[in-house]
């Protein structure tokens, strides 16, 4: 059966903006199950979903799990490590071994880009893309724009800035293509080492300084810079990145508004972000992770055939 | 591929398109004990010879590719030296030279000897070795050159292991003199390239995957033409894709420098839109780039600043490219879609003219690699290409003489075909009607 996503969620570039208000209207009236005292609707019941995570996440996953087992589903996770696939087995193969357990849906997870467009092209069950390499990062672009929206309302015209190791980041492009359909302006600011070359390319404005973006902006996504960018050259030191493109307490008192402030986790505290920052008044970040939940929650449903409009039907156990 | 006691063959009424005598007109080509006998206007049929037609096709010096993969010896499961020379063959192709990074690499005389013993076994396209520049590939020492042209090498390439150590470089240009045999370089900057599976522009960007910037590979070709000034030397730059790369090739040209160049048939046909969906079967190194750079390199082509049309063959194993975009190998089997390619791209929108192209194709590849053939002059070898410029075929992967079937062209219909190729007054493949 196919929903209005059709049969996959492989990233927010090919969806349009109908598309995604849809997830994220489905997502609203979910969020309540999980404050319940027994988070559990019946609505994916009997549908087997299969977490295959080629790399290490905990947030995803975990959250990808409370999604699907609040909503009733069986899951099975697979890591890389403990696997046919450190014994080199081909991901087409791993798939095609999963699918012949006659599963309904996989959540992968993987460090090449197009991987999981590659997995949905070769199974028949939905595939959800939980971060391909440097390239997408739906889900995670999904819970940005709810928590936008759930702060902001209507986002067009909002001007949000990305900021950090844009070069390498799913999340970053991501929220690029969910931000502007949706009509907000979209700015990156960091390195120009860690922007893609073309970035300007993708409709996006470049801040090169924090400060101006942190003058210009409305919110703020605050990327996690990854070590290994230090070990491969890209920028001289964490110390040195923190005092140039690091988002202080400082810096944003400087502003003339009031700054939302977005970080798709895991925080590294006193260099891309200052704890003052993270734990301070205007720090939506848990608001994301609680968001990330209810964000699958509708994903799932909506592939598993779902109808938008009754999703409150679906949240109260009878769908 | 001793030809000495087949019948003699009567190419009758083609139009004989052969630049090297600067003859473009119908008439008849006689072929006799492996050479042309006589070629041009018409010619009784001697008795006992064999005859075709070839009536409203195209006769030309027989085509050669100076850049293939063949895999032996190491990877026979994705092609063979004779599997390999078939599809030349198939593809309209008399000769070829077959690039060293084979497993062991081909850098001593032993293995540059069975490679071309092999190519003469198989009895199709002619095979002629490359030779490594450094042993093993490995950018450190300098392979025994003089030994492995003994051997039957007609030039020097560590192919896609580009020469890092200029002065390696400077040193082979300098040695392969006394040979007279051309050094054929990979231009790259692997400390630009590496970890690189496509272009670098805002598709790569899109796509999440680390792009090889044009700079990688220019950095490389003016580091050797400056290095074939200072030397004398003869540098060939293999399969260049971009525009900047054009540019300075004509800059050393018009300085008289001794740089030649190639590009590949789908270097001047595609861009980088095939990459779109993740599809490695547009994963190649150099990678596709822009319709920019095609028009460039196309202009180059008519121009002259580019010499050759090569394929870069290079057969993968299917499960080798059904695999994520960033870990399949690079390279499209090409031998026999490359003349459809030229003829759709090139000829048939005049980009360049058919003398242009067989010059390309066949003329200039003799020349400067130093082969026999390139012309149908009496006494010449008798390799000859008997081709359709117009006819439309699709390309069906399924129907190849290569092992490989890793090609973007897969399904689509070009014009122009080979029809008949000669090898030594042999026809070694004829197009079945």
């Amino acid at each position: 059966m196919k929903g209005i996503l059709g049969k996959d969620l492989l990233g927010l570039e090919q969806l349009t903006a109908e598309q995604i208000n849809v997830v994220l209207d489905t997502a609203t009236p979910l969020k309540e199950i999980s404050l319940r005292q027994i988070k559990k609707v019946p609505t994916l019941r009997g549908m087997t979903i299969v977490n295959l995570f080629f790399e290490a996440s905990t947030r995803t996953r975990i959250s990808f799990e409370f999604a699907e087992k609040r909503l009733s589903a069986d899951t099975v996770n697979v890591a890389s490590s403990g696997s046919s696939v450190s014994k080199g087995e081909t991901l087409v193969d791993t798939a095609r071994n999963l699918e012949a357990m006659k599963i309904d849906m996989v959540v992968i997870r993987h460090p090449a880009s197009g991987a999981a467009k590659f997995l949905a092209e070769r199974i028949e069950s939905n595939v959800i893309n939980a971060g391909d390499g440097m390239h997408e990062h739906p889900t995670q672009g999904l819970l940005d724009l709810l928590t936008l929206r759930d702060r902001f309302g209507d986002l067009k015209g909002r001007r949000i800035c990305i900021v950090g190791d844009v070069l390498h980041s799913r999340v970053a492009r991501s929220n690029i293509w969910g931000l502007t359909k949706l009509g907000a302006e979209v700015a990156v600011c960091g390195p120009r080492s860690l922007l893609p070359n073309a970035i300007e390319e993708m409709g996006v404005t470049v801040f090169q300084r924090i400060e101006e973006a942190i003058e210009w902006a409305e919110a703020l996504n605050i990327l996690r810079l990854q070590l290994e960018r230090m070990e491969a050259g890209y920028i001289p030191s964490q110390r040195e990145y923190n005092r140039v493109f690091g988002v202080t307490r400082e810096r944003l008192e400087r502003a003339p508004r009031e700054l939302l402030i977005l970080h798709p986790g895991p925080m590294n505290r006193g260099v891309e972000i200052d704890s003052d920052v993270a734990d301070g008044p205007h720090s939506v970040i848990l608001d994301q992770v609680t968001n990330g939940v209810a964000i699958r929650m509708a994903v799932l449903y909506l592939l598993s055939g779902g109808r938008p409009e009754q999703a409150i039907v679906a949240k109260a156990g009878v769908a | 591929m001793n030809a000495a006691n087949t019948r003699d063959l009567l190419l009758k009424g083609g139009r004989i398109v052969d630049p090297s005598q600067g003859l473009d007109a119908v008439g008849d080509v006689l072929l006799r004990n492996g050479k042309v006998e006589a070629c041009g206007g018409s010619i009784g049929t001697p008795d006992g010879a064999e005859v075709m037609d070839c009536s409203g096709l195209v006769v030309s010096p027989g085509m050669i590719d100076v850049h293939v993969h063949l895999r032996e010896p190491g990877r026979e499961d994705v092609e063979t030296i004779k599997t390999g020379a078939h599809s030349a063959a198939a593809g309209g192709f008399t000769g070829v030279c077959a690039m060293p990074n084979t497993k062991p690499v081909t850098d001593n005389q032993a293995t540059v000897g069975f490679v071309k013993r092999q190519g003469e076994a198989a009895g199709y396209a002619r095979v002629y070795p490359y030779g490594a520049i450094s042993l093993g590939q490995k950018g450190e020492t300098l392979a025994e050159l003089g030994e492995m042209v003994g051997a039957g090498a007609v030039a020097f390439s560590d192919d896609g292991r580009p020469v890092e150590s200029a002065h390696l470089m400077r040193t082979a240009l300098e040695y392969a003199r006394t040979f007279n045999v051309p050094v054929a370089e990979h231009c790259e900057d692997m400390s630009l390239a590496r970890g690189g599976s496509m272009n670098e522009g805002v598709m790569s960007a899109r796509l999440g995957l680390k792009g090889i910037p044009a700079e990688a590979e220019e950095i490389y070709v003016i580091r050797d033409i400056l290095l074939a000034k200072r030397t004398g030397g003869h540098i060939h730059m293999c399969h260049l894709s971009t525009r900047g790369s054009v540019e300075l090739v004509r800059w050393g040209k018009e300085r008289g420098i001794n740089v030649t160049a190639e590009v590949c048939s789908h270097h001047i046909s595609l861009t980088e839109s095939e990459v779109e969906g993740y599809n490695t079967n547009a994963k190649m190194n150099p990678p596709l780039r822009t319709q920019s750079d095609i028009d460039a390199l196309q202009e180059g082509l008519a121009d002259g600043t580019i010499d050759l049309l090569v394929t870069d063959h290079a057969p993968h194993h299917y499960d080798e490219k059904e695999r994520e975009f960033a870990d399949a190998p690079n390279g499209i089997v090409g031998l026999e879609t490359a003349l459809g390619v030229n003829c759709t791209w090139l000829l048939k929108p005049g980009v360049i003219s058919i003398s242009q192209m067989v010059d390309r194709m066949s003329c200039l590849q003799a020349k400067i690699f130093h082969l026999p053939g390139g012309t149908l002059r009496a006494g010449s070898i008798g390799d000859v290409t008997v081709f359709d410029p117009t006819r439309e075929w699709t390309v069906n992967p399924a129907n190849f003489k290569s092992k490989g079937r890793n090609t973007p062209y897969g399904g689509r219909t070009l014009v122009g075909q080979a029809i008949a190729t000669v090898v030594g007054g042999r026809v070694v493949y004829r197009l079945p009607t």
